[in-house]
């Protein structure tokens, strides 16, 4: 799991392009949106994408991409909950 | 119609938002391919928002606000933008994205800033700008009739204050897709000697070039807007002069109060021949020109307006861009801007000095 | 400045017919133009539908009279077949020196129907390098200006889905300015694979027909289509009747997000808002809100408020037409001006199709039923795109 983690915080940096953010800048329960890491509606597109292109979950409802992407912790978990299914 | 320039901002090929370009700063090319000189955006605009920016998003944006930093204004009432190929850049990466998967797991934000309104709409969500705001999209005169929507409105509402910006870029790919149709001088090429080159084609260039407009006198102003004239010749018929005469004519003023033409010439010899029966007929003017600094884009026009802004707050016109060695006597204070492309849209723009 | 500008002819190609009249049949019969995709080629085919046009390119070409396909995209000809029908039924001629006539149009795809086939093939030059040169936004604009010798005043626009709304609104201030005597003022937009995709990205279309205004909404239908206004002065109108007038206008900026709306509706309040002081009527002088209506979650949501912020509690028949034609992006400006004069000189209201839940926020309903023999004083348009561009048009009855 802490690796999932781990990973999903560098391949975070790397797909929303947050140049400044290191990974260990990034608490693995923080709240992604809002006051935390600060993301909005659109990263969460861009994060359904890559879950989609690198653990091969689809998410048919943003709304629910919203709730899966509380922090990286409950990232970590929907994948290993629904990889391979 | 007219109105008073009240602010500029510039980024392009030559370090046109550093505060002095000429004569020390004008950059010469090798290539026919003249990409902006850029600020170090981290400076003007926060990571969490530079993040998600395409590079002419970033130069639209930036240049915007050094205009508005120059106007001493924070936030305009209207905002008119003009860009002829749009965000070019995010458009290649969402179609090239789009044809290597097959139409499967794209991302949106190449997609979202794809819109050609995407920079008017940046700034009016950065600003906070709730008024009118539109983008024209009409190719060569795209920024023209951006700008004359500018007088309209500054008409039907005097005391407004709009920002009005002409943006563009040359990427690669459109490049070399312009030159595989005969666009470009191939080979050798210096952009500070591309008149003497009789070889056909030009040089491409971009942009990113801003005006706060105004109807309030101030003694800040750069210059005022008389007013603008554009035409469509698709039969490629000889307008040129005709053309300049007509706007003469109804702007009241005479050939001999034209303090300097500033011509579109770009290099190409059968393009810069169009300007041929003007020049012939008013030999006595000064003229100049500007696209060996910007290159040849659909918002060329737009660079010449800032070109033609500073010189008549300062007096002068710099050696760099002078065509005959007429030497102007006196102030500067009646420019005219004559831009035609492949002689199907010709544009005329009148500035005087404030 | 003159002042009244006047609409004497309309044209419209899009899903529900392939002019004016086929258009009206459709509305008046409920015959909805969204189905399985069967002329673009994409993988979606079975999975989106869409308001398509269903006719090849080839017939396009035929019925615009155009001979050389490979130097025309699918957006070009239809916005010729409209653009030709337009001024047939106003009657003008714009080579006529009497006057000054202009062309203000609009898209967002421009050539991309074809860049998108040609995009990898350029290098072997003609054709496929054409799409190079029919690419831009304004390539069809400069189509139609040499078909149909437009001269005085050639230009496009694009502000993502309210680029017809805006070109519309410039035209008829041409006109106000006196610059041009009348104008041809529209869009058009035709589907293409990057557009669908863009959205499909984005998550908001619905894999069945959409429902606009309804509690369950899933999203929008794209659509493809082209509409255009013929505008004259009342000067170059003589004693011609026209079809009604544009009396009012605005566009003003939600200035929230890059997507998404304002919970608040501020922008598309002040669009409706500025529209109505633009020609001095009061709320209640609307008779009909021809909606933007898109089916998505925010848009209808924030469109509803703004509304409700306008109207208060009296509110206005509202309808979104798109579950007729889909979205057609750039063009819906205009395809839904030309359903407006529609519905005032056939004195009829079109439904909302697809409605069955009221969403819980929001105080009204949208009209559910067509309604005949109404007669149609004012109507108020709304085209709300990307980047929060907000504009509303208002066409009264002469």
């Amino acid at each position: 799991m802490e690796e999932l983690i781990e990973k999903l915080k560098k391949e975070i940096i790397q797909v929303l392009n947050l140049e400044e953010v290191k990974p260990e800048d990034i608490d693995s329960d923080m709240a992604l949106f809002g006051d935390g890491l600060g993301l909005d509606s659109i990263d969460v597109l861009e994060l359904i994408v890559l879950l989609q292109k690198e653990y091969g979950i689809k998410i048919k409802d943003p709304k629910e991409g919203r709730r899966i992407f509380t922090s990286v912790r409950t990232m970590a978990e929907y994948i290993l909950e629904n990889q391979n299914k | 119609m007219k109105a008073f320039i009240r602010g500029i901002g510039n980024i392009s090929p030559q370090p046109t938002f550093e505060k002095e370009v000429f004569p020390e700063g004008i950059r010469e090319y090798h290539t026919a391919k003249l990409q902006s000189v850029e600020p170090d955006y981290k400076n003007f605009i926060k990571s969490a928002q530079l993040r998600r920016m395409g590079r002419l998003l970033k130069m639209g944006v930036t240049s915007a606000g050094m205009c508005l930093q120059d106007a001493g204004i924070e936030k305009p009432d209207s905002i008119i933008t003009a860009t002829g190929l749009g965000m070019q850049g995010e458009t290649e990466k969402f179609l090239n994205s789009l044809l290597d998967n097959g139409e499967e797991m794209l991302n949106p934000t190449a997609f979202m800033q794809s819109t050609h309104n995407t920079v008017g709409a940046h700034i009016a969500v950065m600003l906070g700008c709730k008024n009118y705001n539109v983008t024209y999209v009409h190719g060569p005169v795209s920024f023209e009739h951006a700008l004359l929507d500018s007088l309209m409105w500054l008409a039907e509402k005097p005391s407004d204050k709009v920002l009005l910006g002409g943006i563009e870029e040359i990427t690669e790919l459109y490049f070399d897709m312009t030159d595989s149709l005969g666009f470009w001088k191939k080979g050798e090429i210096s952009n500070l000697e591309l008149l003497e080159d009789k070889r056909p084609g030009t040089i491409a260039g971009e942009g990113a070039a801003f005006f706060l407009l105004t109807t309030e006198e101030n003694h800040g102003n750069y210059a005022c807007i008389r007013g603008l004239t554009t035409r469509f010749n698709p039969g490629n018929q000889d307008i040129a002069l005709s053309m300049v005469q007509e706007f003469l004519e109804s702007k009241n003023i005479s050939v001999k109060d034209i303090d300097l033409l500033l011509l579109g010439m770009n290099g190409d010899p059968a393009s810069d021949a169009v300007y041929q029966p003007v020049l012939d007929n008013y030999s006595i003017l000064c003229t100049a020109w500007f696209k060996h600094l910007c290159g040849e884009h659909y918002l060329a026009s737009s660079f010449a307006l800032w070109l033609a802004a500073k010189i008549l707050k300062n007096g002068n016109i710099p050696a760099a861009v002078m065509l005959n060695d007429r030497p102007k006597s006196g102030r500067v204070n009646n420019i005219l801007i004559y831009n035609h492309y492949r002689n199907i849209y010709h544009a005329l723009i009148l500035l005087s000095s404030c | 400045m003159a002042n009244r500008v006047f609409v004497t002819g309309i044209g419209i190609i899009c899903a529900i017919g392939n002019n004016a009249g086929e258009t009206l049949a459709s509305l008046q019969t409920n015959r909805s133009g969204i189905q399985p995709l069967t002329i673009l080629d994409t993988i979606y085919r079975g999975e989106l539908p869409a308001g398509e046009i269903k006719l090849t390119n080839e017939q396009l070409a035929e019925m615009a009279g155009i001979t050389d396909l490979e130097m025309h995209t699918r957006t070009a000809l239809l916005g010729m077949i409209a653009a030709g029908e337009a001024l047939k039924d106003a009657g003008i001629d714009p080579k006529d020196s009497h006057f000054r006539t202009g062309i203000s149009s609009a898209s967002t795809v421009g050539g991309m129907d074809r860049t998108e086939i040609n995009y990898r093939n350029y290098h072997q030059g003609a054709p496929y390098s054409n799409f190079i040169l029919t690419h831009g936004c304004n390539d069809h604009t400069e189509k139609i200006a040499v078909s149909y010798g437009f001269r005085d005043m050639v230009t496009t626009m694009s502000t993502a889905c309210s680029s017809s709304a805006n070109s519309i609104m410039f035209g008829t201030r041409l006109i106000r300015h006196g610059i041009i005597d009348r104008v041809l003022a529209g869009g058009t937009d035709a589907l293409s694979k990057f557009t669908l995709n863009g959205f499909n990205t984005l998550m908001i279309l619905d894999k069945k027909p959409c429902r606009p205004f309804d509690k369950n909404r899933m999203g929008l239908n794209l659509g493809e289509g082209a509409a255009f206004l013929v505008l004259e002065s009342e000067k170059a109108l003589r004693d011609r009747t026209p079809l009604c007038e544009l009396s009012g206008f605005a566009n003003a900026n939600d200035a929230y997000h890059q997507t998404a709306s304002s919970p608040d509706g501020s922008g598309p309040f002040l669009s409706m808002s500025r529209a109505l002081e633009s020609c001095g009527l009061k709320p209640c002088d609307i008779d009909y809100v021809n909606a933007h209506g898109t089916g998505t979650d925010n848009n209808d949501f924030t469109e509803g408020i703004a509304i409700e912020r306008v109207f208060g509690k009296k509110i206005p028949y509202v309808s979104s037409t798109k579950p007729f034609t889909g979205h057609t992006l750039g063009a819906a400006g205009a395809v839904e001006a030309v359903i407006s004069v529609l519905s005032i000189t056939n004195s009829i209201l079109f439904p909302n199709l697809n409605f069955r839940e009221k969403i819980d926020e929001l105080s009204f309903e949208p009209l559910k039923e067509m309604v005949t023999g109404i007669r149609l004083k004012h109507v108020l348009s709304n085209s709300f795109g990307f980047g929060g561009n907000d504009s509303t048009l208002i066409l009264s009855s002469c």
